[in-house]
């Protein structure tokens, strides 16, 4: 084909430079059952209280993995092909981002949270401005 | 009756007569955004340019014209966004003592929200996006960007998003929050009515098309460049994109969740953000600033992209340093990530979260104070051409300098606690945005004018221009800063006449005037250019003696940008072409480019029926949207035949044309 527009050759390669996939519809269903799955163990987990505070806590924390893992592989294909240096970098960018955010985010809120007023001691303090 | 109340609110929601504006002030508002609005329409009708607007402008998948069209956006916006400073400014100067000025209060706060949300996300980002839709993809020796449909749509949804904040003047109110519609005061207690839903659905459907334009661009760079560019061959400008669209596509997610959670809140009854049901406020102002710092780095990178190719350009040498500044992006795209609290430091965090926060402050400024010093290097012994360009760039180094050392002093807690929320701050800010950001845009937009319209734009008057921008600028803002020093805090309507605030809120206000002259001669520059276009004209195609691809087609641009594409073998390639008279031996070959669609159009009103229905609780007319955006979007995937091709010789035949007219190289 005469066709050489670069956007064309360029998008080609993107395609091209893996096999293409032998099933995506059963992949598309594996993922999204799965994704279901986690989530009701999630939901029902926190429904039900069946452990302590903390041990929910790195429960959830392992279930929002696992799917977000099972995303990223059955979603957005990251195993599928011979990952280029690229994708690479793309992909430990957007780890160290989420790290920063979600670590900072738990650092600074748990930081204010220990030195905010209990809530017994707030509410005592409401009700006695409240009857000025 | 009680009938009719229900039908009415099934279909109208909780829209009514009561809807409308109820004082002279704000009917004037109203009257003038619907006036300009029928004067266009009936200006189209009676031009009879509606078959026209709609081939070649509303269903273009051209990124040269969508451009055009983002800028057009973006510069009306800045009119709107300036009559509402006019507005603040007059009431801040006579609202002293026993004159209670001309606004009521909340009338004032919404337009310091409406002034704060319309100037980032509709002319900042407007003119950002415009800049990199003309010039990214000529750069790097593209005929398109990557996914062409996905960026009409994101000006589609761009676009709604514009005509959902202005249709606040009109219908309803506007949030009376600050910009950034901070909890409780945006929770459904404290603003019971449809500003805070009008903020957040705007900037919602904005931001998205912002994301999709990011992460098109971020492929458009990697994918799509002519061989032989390889990375650290890319002009600035190129760079500087790919890492303010990599700060979009981290970043604008964080934003659209915020506002959904802040959505949840209002209208499912949630408790994400307030003080009682467990929610806590200062989670929003944590997450609104994580997004809304690498924001502010998003604006200013392109414009950074921008001065790097002037000063190149007018100094007639090599930018100094590539390789420093290749690495000062990238700091500075990490580091953005990691200052976000500086914005709350006084919310009561301890001293080692300040202490961190306030240290990545400081560092974030070194690689920024790297580039700046990489600019004057390059201008150091080179032959420099003062032409308007090279001023904008050099009013950026003196107001970007003033005003990020001002924000290195805010960096360090104790003074920001003294500081924050002061008028200090806002000169700070406005400093950086104003300086950096829309200096870069004005610069850019004088230096590539040419190669998009084809004549370049009266010099005298570009100077003019820059002077009252300028001094204007540095009149309005300084006495701020002495004024925050005195305690004046933002927003602030009124005030006693004993602080003695007025002569210096006065002197603001002058300075306000100063730079409503400055876009007045913007406006007479651009019709006068107009009308002298052809004494302007440029027939070689590259004006300036440029450095980059972009100038070695003719102007204005054709269709298809290269009628063959360019040869890179290293930085600045058009110029080493043009020094060494290489000639291009390459043959021309069939183009195919995308053909117009409405349908970006379609998801873009769909949208904006969307966010209005959701604003004002017609929940018809949102599910209809919705509903449209999803059948357009599965109607445009069963499409098959959205390309057309222009042959070899056509081509040829176009080019030599081209090449005749203008005496090209």
């Amino acid at each position: 084909m005469n066709v050489s527009n670069n956007k064309h050759e360029h998008l080609d390669v993107l395609v091209s430079s893996h096999q293409p996939e032998p099933s995506t519809l059963k992949n598309y269903i594996i993922g999204f059952t799965s994704s279901v799955i986690l989530t009701m163990f999630a939901y029902l987990a926190v429904t039900h209280q069946f452990a302590g505070k903390w041990v929910m806590i790195i429960i959830l924390a392992i279930l929002a993995m696992t799917q977000f893992i099972i995303q990223l592989i059955y979603f957005l294909h990251i195993n599928q092909e011979f990952a280029p240096r690229l994708k690479l970098i793309v992909l430990l960018s957007m780890l160290t981002v989420v790290v920063i955010l979600v670590g900072g985010s738990i650092w600074i809120m748990n930081n204010l949270n220990g030195r905010m007023m209990d809530t017994k001691a707030m509410e005592q303090y409401m009700n006695s401005q409240n009857s000025l | 009756m009680i009938m009719g109340t229900i039908f009415a609110s099934f279909w109208l929601g909780k829209l009514n007569l009561k809807a409308l504006p109820p004082n002279y002030i704000q009917m004037g508002g109203a009257v003038m955004i619907l006036s300009i609005l029928l004067g266009l329409l009936l200006f189209i009708t009676v031009t009879k340019k509606w078959k026209w607007l709609y081939r070649e402008w509303l269903t273009t998948q051209d990124p040269k014209k969508i451009g055009v069209m983002y800028i057009l956006v973006a510069l009306g916006m800045l009119l709107r966004g300036g009559a509402d400073v006019a507005l603040l400014r007059t009431q801040q100067s006579i609202s002293v003592g026993h004159n209670m000025g001309i606004l009521s209060a909340s009338h004032f706060q919404q337009i310091v929200s409406a002034h704060g949300t319309i100037m980032i996300f509709f002319v900042a980002m407007g003119l950002m996006f415009g800049i990199i839709n003309l010039i990214v993809p000529l750069q790097i020796g593209a005929r398109d960007v990557a996914f062409p449909f996905l960026n009409a749509t994101s000006f589609w949804l761009f676009f709604a998003g514009m005509i959902l904040v202005n249709a606040s003047l009109v219908l309803g109110d506007f949030a009376a929050t600050g910009w950034l519609a901070y909890p409780p005061l945006s929770e459904l207690r404290y603003s019971p009515t449809v500003g805070v839903d009008y903020w957040i659905w705007s900037l919602e459907i904005a931001g998205v098309g912002s994301l999709m334009a990011g992460i098109n661009f971020i492929v458009t760079i990697l994918k799509m460049r002519v061989k032989g560019m390889s990375f650290m061959k890319m002009p600035m400008f190129v760079w500087s994109v790919l890492g303010s669209m990599f700060l979009v596509a981290f970043a604008f997610p964080i934003l659209t969740v915020c506002l959904t959670l802040l959505a949840l809140d209002r209208d499912l009854g949630t408790h994400f953000f307030t003080a009682g049901g467990g929610g806590n406020m200062m989670m929003y102002v944590n997450l609104i600033w994580a997004w809304g710092h690498p924001e502010v780095y998003i604006l200013v990178l392109p414009s950074f992209g921008i001065f790097s190719e002037i000063v190149a350009t007018f100094s007639r040498k090599r930018l100094f340093g590539y390789t420093s500044m290749v690495w000062a992006i990238a700091a500075i795209v990490l580091l953005s990530f990691t200052v976000w609290l500086h914005h709350f430091f006084t919310m009561g965090a301890g001293s080692n979260v300040n202490g961190f926060f306030g240290i990545m402050t400081m560092i974030i400024a070194i690689p920024t104070g790297v580039k700046i010093f990489n600019w004057l290097f390059t201008m150091y012994r080179g032959k420099i051409k003062m032409d308007s360009p090279m001023l904008w760039f050099i009013g950026f180094v003196v107001i970007f300098t003033i005003g990020g050392m001002a924000g290195v002093l805010m960096a360090v807690p104790p003074i920001d606690f003294q500081l924050h929320n002061s008028l200090f701050l806002i000169a700070h800010f406005h400093m950086m945005i104003v300086g950096g950001v829309l200096f870069g845009d004005f610069a850019g937009i004088s230096y590539w004018f040419p190669k998009i319209f084809g004549f370049k734009l009266n010099e005298r008057l570009g100077r003019l221009v820059f002077w009252l921008w300028f001094i204007g600028f540095l009149v309005a803002f300084i006495p701020l800063y002495i004024l925050g020093f005195m305690g004046a805090t933002r927003r602030l309507d009124h005030y006693s006449a004993g602080l003695g605030w007025q002569a210096l809120f006065i002197v603001a206000a002058i300075g306000t005037v100063l730079i409503g002259l400055g876009v007045g001669v913007q406006i007479l520059q651009i019709v006068i250019s107009v009308r002298d276009r052809k004494k302007l004209r440029d027939t070689t195609g590259d004006p300036w003696d440029g450095r980059s691809l972009e100038w070695s087609t003719p102007s204005p641009v054709p269709v298809y940008s290269f009628a063959r594409l360019p040869h890179v073998t290293e930085r600045d390639a058009f110029w080493v072409a043009k020094r060494h008279k290489i000639k291009d031996k390459s043959s021309y070959e069939d183009i195919v480019l995308p053909k117009n669609t409405p349908l970006s159009m379609v998801i873009g009103i769909s949208a904006f029926a969307t966010g209005f229905g959701i604003v004002w609780h017609i929940w018809w007319l949102a599910v209809v949207g919705l509903l449209s955006v999803v059948v357009t979007i599965i109607v445009r995937s069963m499409d098959e035949d959205t390309e057309y091709t222009i042959p070899a010789s056509e081509v040829k035949k176009m080019d030599r044309q081209l090449r005749a007219e203008g005496g090209l190289r």
